[in-house]
């Protein structure tokens, strides 16, 4: 049953990225309604997917490479449905499915054994900690996203290339701007999702800090965004380094989640 | 019935024979009435614009019709026949109809796509509708006339991307900026096409006008127009940090603007974008500004070549308009040659009906007694035998064949109709 809702939402997911991407080169409203309602459908049956490993497993599932980006993708998801319905940013999808489906892809082809937790860290800071940490990282992939919009887009008006793309993509303004707001959702939780995690380590393990790699890049990741915020006040850096800086940003993310399991040898390494 | 359209256009007539051949104010009504009154002419529209002067009429007679309205159009404007003989198109039936949409989708128009045309049919067809000098025909024509219009600009992109250089800019602000509103404007120094592209910002809600001129006093007449306020050519770096857009046009023989002070003033305004058009010739920004972050510095051969590109642009699409308006005008064809046997349906129907109402007369003279629900009961016998008979030579007289003309003349000639149409 689970299996058959990943597969179903996987599919959906790839058919809705292909569209997407064709709706980068002959755009039109039909497109992005396909494209749209090919994501919602996709989201259903992984929504479906979720709540049956979470009935399985009795906590969050995303222990284990599988989950942990499964998950991962659903709360990419959530948040880019949220935008669109709040702003509708024309061709975000295609900016943002195209990565889903690389991480869904990725998810589906590790191991999807639902991984018990060991019973030191059994607990609900888990929930509390794991969603704040995915859900920031959510809000970080979308600044990605936009970012690369962003940097489009000035490119054309820069140059002068005033092509298709041109014209559809947003005003630099707006996609600057959400960008912004998204850092600004990211960062909070970001922020939280570390001092959760550290008072969970305080109480699983007995020590707060202990200069793991994924903490370690955490706090990397942290500070990469803390200082896209802080020139942001003080200097006034937006625009295209502002947006360079969250493509820079978001890559210290997928390292963190991906490369230092794979790569390094961490207490993290259930997720 | 037909359709003739005649006219001149910008491309035609040169424009002095267009403003004296124009129909202009009180003109245009004495011209339609005088038009409406000539022997062959049915129903007649005017339309006199700045581009083209056309008539459109519903004639029984094209050649003499045609000559008429030229007798007409030089008597009413006092101008030689000759004069403007050789400028006048004639076009008749499926030509007369393609022009009509063509001109209406702004295909005929000088700036291709441009959308004031359809406004000005519109006004022109709702004129002669008020003045009753239109029938079912024109009346006909001209609904099509602005439903192909909406259809060309609904499926084509032809009214889409700015062709003009002030368009072009607004076009680009928009796209630097979400909302124009509330954002500032400097013009500095003034020209002919700087205000043009002020005058249109303006029009796109944008606030804070500064106007700067070397001479102050001309500085303070633009701006009190703009609603503005007017800076002194010394001060104006320091009011550039409230920029968001400038428009240059400075008759300076140098750059006014270098790298070094814009990037000092980028740094004062916390890198907010800007966006500069310099439309001066010779340039008078330095062209390394735009290397700068979050300033778009466009010159006026970066906004003539977005308006060339878009125009090609508009060109392309205009082939997939004239294949739309190919399929309205087949469409209008088919209607007006139905009208043809309409004449002849109705006289049909009319004869039929003649006749079963001597025959129910003359039977109800015969059973004088007869009780009412067999009256009605053969009356309706009577209606429904005439219905059958009549329905198959209906449906063949309203096909769309070939023979029609041969089809209308057997049927007169089988019922014994010799009714002149009309």
């Amino acid at each position: 049953m689970e299996l058959a809702f990943f597969e179903a939402a996987l599919t959906l997911y790839f058919a809705a990225a292909v569209v997407s991407i064709m709706e980068l080169f002959k755009g039109t409203k039909t497109t992005s309604r396909i494209m749209m309602g090919l994501t919602i459908l996709g989201f259903a049956f992984h929504t479906a997917n979720i709540i049956v490993r979470y009935v399985n497993a009795g906590h969050i599932p995303i222990a284990g490479l599988h989950g942990a980006s499964s998950f991962f993708c659903w709360c990419i998801i959530l948040l880019f449905l949220f935008l669109e319905y709040r702003y509708s940013i024309g061709l975000l999808g295609s900016f943002i499915m195209p990565m889903v489906l690389v991480l869904m892809l990725s998810s589906a082809v590790l191991p999807r054994k639902i991984e018990q937790l060991s019973p030191v860290l059994q607990s609900y800071w888990f929930g509390i900690h794991t969603v704040l940490a995915f859900t920031g990282d959510a809000a970080f992939a979308l600044a990605f996203g936009v970012g690369i919009m962003y940097l489009l887009q000035e490119h054309f008006v820069k140059s002068k290339h005033l092509g298709g793309l041109f014209h559809r993509l947003p005003s630099l303004q707006t996609l600057d701007e959400i960008n912004y707001r998204l850092i600004t959702i990211g960062w909070p939780l970001l922020t939280l999702a570390i001092i959760t995690g550290v008072i969970w380590a305080e109480s699983a393990w007995g020590t707060y800090w202990r200069w793991d790699p994924k903490e370690v890049w955490s706090l990397i990741t942290w500070f990469i965004y803390a200082a896209v915020l802080h020139v942001r006040l003080i200097a006034g850096w937006r625009g295209r380094r502002a947006a360079i800086l969250s493509i820079v940003g978001f890559c210290a993310v997928l390292f963190t989640f991906f490369g230092v399991n794979l790569i390094m040898k961490s207490i993290h390494s259930f997720i | 019935m037909k359709i003739l359209v005649q006219g001149v256009n910008h491309r035609s007539a040169s424009v002095d024979i267009r403003e004296r051949l124009a129909f202009n104010g009180e003109k245009l009504e004495e011209g339609l009435f005088g038009l409406r009154k000539l022997p062959d002419i049915r129903e007649v529209a005017l339309l006199s614009t700045c581009n083209r002067v056309e008539l459109y009429a519903c004639v029984s007679n094209l050649p003499a019709a045609a000559d008429s309205i030229k007798n007409f159009l030089a008597e009413f404007h006092g101008i030689k026949r000759t004069e403007f003989e050789r400028s006048l198109y004639n076009l008749s039936d499926a030509e007369a109809v393609r022009h009509i949409f063509r001109v209406s989708s702004s295909l005929d128009s000088m700036v291709l796509g441009e959308p004031q045309i359809l406004g000005q049919i519109k006004d022109c067809f709702d004129f002669a509708l008020n003045k009753k000098t239109t029938g079912v025909l024109l009346n006909k024509l001209m609904k099509k006339a602005i439903s192909t219009a909406k259809r060309v600009r609904t499926e084509t992109r032809i009214a889409e991307n700015a062709v003009s250089i002030s368009f072009a800019a607004v076009e680009l602000a928009k796209k630097i900026f979400t909302n124009l509103a509330g954002k500032s404007f400097m013009l500095l120094g003034a020209g002919e096409m700087a205000e043009l592209a002020a005058r249109h910002l303006l029009n796109n809600g944008i606030s804070g006008v500064t106007v700067v001129n070397r001479t102050y006093d001309r500085g303070c007449e633009l701006a009190c127009e703009f609603n503005g306020r007017p800076v002194r050519f010394e001060d104006f770096l320091t009011e550039l940090v409230h920029a968001d857009i400038i428009i240059c046009s400075t008759g300076a023989p140098s750059y006014v603007l270098n790298r070094d002070q814009m990037q000092k003033v980028m740094k004062e305004r916390k890198q907010k974008p800007v966006f500069i058009i310099d439309i001066s010739v010779p340039r008078n920004i330095d062209p390394e500004i735009n290397k700068i972050d979050n300033v778009y510095l466009y010159d006026v051969d970066n906004l003539q070549d977005v308006v060339d590109t878009n125009v090609q642009g508009r060109r392309a699409e205009a082939e997939k308009a004239e294949a739309i308006i190919s399929e309205e005008v087949d469409k209008f064809l088919r209607w007006m040659s139905a009208l043809d046997s309409v004449p002849t349906i109705v006289a049909l129907r009319q004869k039929a009906e003649e006749i079963r109402q001597e025959e129910i007369g003359k039977f109800l003279g015969r059973f004088p007694d007869m009780d009412e629900s067999t009256v009605k009961a053969v009356d309706y016998l009577a209606s429904a035998i005439i219905n059958k008979l009549l329905h198959p030579p209906t449906v063949a007289l309203k096909d769309d064949s070939e023979d029609r003309d041969e089809l209308i003349a057997t049927i007169k000639k089988l019922y014994g109709i010799n009714g002149e149409e009309d």
